[in-house]
């Protein structure tokens, strides 16, 4: 079974960082890392070719350099190898443009399976793993918090504002996991070695066919009109516990009247 | 006024509209001159309510027997557009799960983008703008649409008041769904609610959170205790939802749920973007962590610097008596 999943490359959540004044897109330019939310779909990815008894999970990636840190994590999980499409006319691609590269690149694998994160840590639209779907012509389940693989069928719980529901997919199929769904393996230090001389096949926009006018800011039907600060919530009274701040706790709910 | 028209995504929740659906109808009916939902399922079922709350017209596809909405609704849409149906200048869908699967294959059957995590939307001249919240909220974002095609717009829950326009029953049209082909290949089989008891965890007046603070699952009885003290609804953090602490129904944030109470109490939680998004609307809030350096406190009313462990026991008790 050949698994694909898609991965992010984003800025440390710890330090997010700040709109760049001249795009008003997020700046890119520290340290990428593996999204957190990312590392579900790897695990997931590796639990299901282990449970098949056979098969690979490959990574596919954009950014607009050539960083290479988060992949190389993944691959230390256990992916065997990985796709970033890196160009310069990456910079600033919206969602929809973001799904056209990452399509074209995760066809060139002929996938069973693709597997993505519900939403990334840093853009959360929670729209591309759908408009991935889309553009292949696959079934899709989303919001997947388990995924069984029964004979070319995927067997998935998916998440409901009010509980879930249990859906049935043929393969090929995508999937988008939630954080949670599995634990992620820490990679362990041979792992870290090896994935040093794994594969990782950098391809640009071009490579791919797409067009470059069609992806980056330019690409994206959209334009950032204002940027404010949005009022900040006043802090209020803050005090120690000494024993007796639960006392404190009821007189505020009394003084709101919601007791 | 303002635009000509918009489409809401209809969404429902057994017998009635879907809340999300009501609010997006309250603020399409204020900017644009025609409002219609698009939807799956009967739309008679839904026709008085929607029309009492501004919609004009209901577009529904019928029982999807299973397929799923995103690329069923979508598929409905673009043929109907295609067939000959006056598009809207704006498409508007709630940040749901099925919400955001039909925005996205829209999308790509428009080639039009999708404008997310819109809380408010603006008409200036014949452009669509959405604002939209950015950095847990610190700084907002106002994006125009500029494709040439109509806005998709996915709006976050609770962002509009919901309230009755008094309108007549809207009509009804068949939205037909097209041969999906291997796309439509997902079936739905089977349907379960883990909601727990008490209020609803987006209604309630009073919500109390529990987060990693709370050190083990056992912990989070405290938290369903002190909710029942006083008569509201648990809800927590993504990192103890992610833990399996508790179900996913349970999560408060930029995922989960965006709960606006008259109080939220947050109890071990230390206030990352993703949490502060969902509950920072809250009207008061009430904040207890050991770090007294914890984000959470930067928007809480009453902050209590202290060991969950401690505190909500008697707090549990003082309410209790």
């Amino acid at each position: 079974m050949k698994v694909v999943v898609c991965v992010k490359q984003i800025p440390d959540p710890a330090d997010p960082g700040a709109l760049d004044p001249e795009s008003n897109t997020l700046k890119r330019d520290a340290k990428l890392i593996l999204d957190e939310s990312d590392s579900y779909g790897v695990e997931m990815a590796l639990q299901l070719v282990d449970t098949a008894g056979e098969g690979s999970v490959h990574l596919v990636s954009m950014a607009p350099n050539n960083e290479v840190g988060g992949l190389r994590t993944a691959l230390a999980m256990g992916a065997e190898s990985a796709t970033l499409v890196s160009d310069e006319a990456l910079k600033g691609t919206d969602a929809l443009g973001t799904a056209k590269v990452l399509a074209a690149a995760i066809q060139r694998s002929e996938p069973d399976l693709v597997l993505a994160a519900t939403e990334s840590s840093d853009g959360y639209t929670g729209t591309v793993p759908e408009m991935v779907a889309e553009l292949l012509s696959l079934p899709s389940v989303t919001f997947a918090k388990s995924i069984a693989i029964d004979g070319g069928n995927a067997k998935v719980q998916r998440q409901t504002e009010a509980g879930y529901d249990d859906v049935e997919c043929p393969l090929p199929a995508l999937v988008s996991v939630t954080a949670g769904v599995v634990e992620p393996r820490y990679p362990s230090f041979k792992g870290i070695m090896a994935a040093k001389s794994k594969p990782v096949d950098e391809v640009t926009v071009g490579d791919l066919g797409i067009d470059a006018g069609s992806v980056g800011w330019a690409g994206g039907g959209q334009e950032i009109v204002s940027v404010v600060d949005a009022p900040a919530r006043e802090a209020g009274e803050v005090i120690e516990d000494e024993g007796d701040a639960h006392e404190r706790i009821v007189s505020f709910l009394e003084e709101l009247k919601v007791l | 006024m303002g635009l000509d028209k918009i489409w809401v995504f209809g969404e429902a929740n057994g017998d009635a509209v879907a809340t999300i659906t009501l609010e997006m109808l309250a603020k399409a009916r204020e900017i644009a001159d025609t409002v219609e939902v698009f939807m799956a399922g009967d739309g008679d079922d839904y026709a008085e309510e929607l029309g009492d709350h501004g919609a004009e017209t209901v577009h529904a596809t019928g029982d999807l027997d299973g397929v799923m909405q995103g690329v069923a609704v979508a598929s409905a849409v673009a043929a109907a557009i295609e067939g000959g149906v006056d598009a809207p200048n704006a498409f508007m869908l709630g940040t749901t799960q099925d919400g955001r699967d039909v925005a996205a294959r829209l999308s790509v059957k428009l080639d039009a983008p999708v404008i997310t995590n819109v809380v408010d939307l603006e008409v200036d001249g014949d452009d669509v703008l959405g604002n939209e919240p950015v950095f847990g909220g610190t700084v907002d974002v106002k994006t125009k649409n500029t494709s040439g095609k109509p806005g998709i717009f996915l709006v976050r829950p609770k962002s509009f008041a919901a309230e009755s326009s008094g309108g007549a029953e809207a009509d009804v049209e068949d939205l037909d769904v097209p041969d999906l082909g291997a796309a439509g290949a997902a079936r739905v089989t089977d349907t379960f609610a883990e909601e727990s008891d008490g209020p609803k965890l987006d209604e309630a007046a009073i919500v109390v959170s529990g987060g990693r603070g709370l050190g083990e699952k056992d912990a989070y009885a405290l938290i369903e205790d002190l909710a029942k003290a006083v008569g509201g609804a648990a809800g927590a953090s993504r990192a103890i939802v992610d833990a399996g602490w508790v179900p996913y129904s349970y999560q408060v944030g930029q995922t989960g749920k965006v709960v606006k109470p008259t109080v939220y109490i947050a109890a071990g939680i230390s206030g990352a973007t993703q949490h502060l998004v969902g509950m920072k609307g809250s009207k008061n809030i009430i904040a207890i962590n050991k770090d007294p350096e914890a984000p959470i406190f930067a928007v809480a009313d009453l902050g209590i610097v202290g060991d969950v462990h401690k505190v909500l026991p008697k707090l549990i008790e003082a309410l209790n008596s």
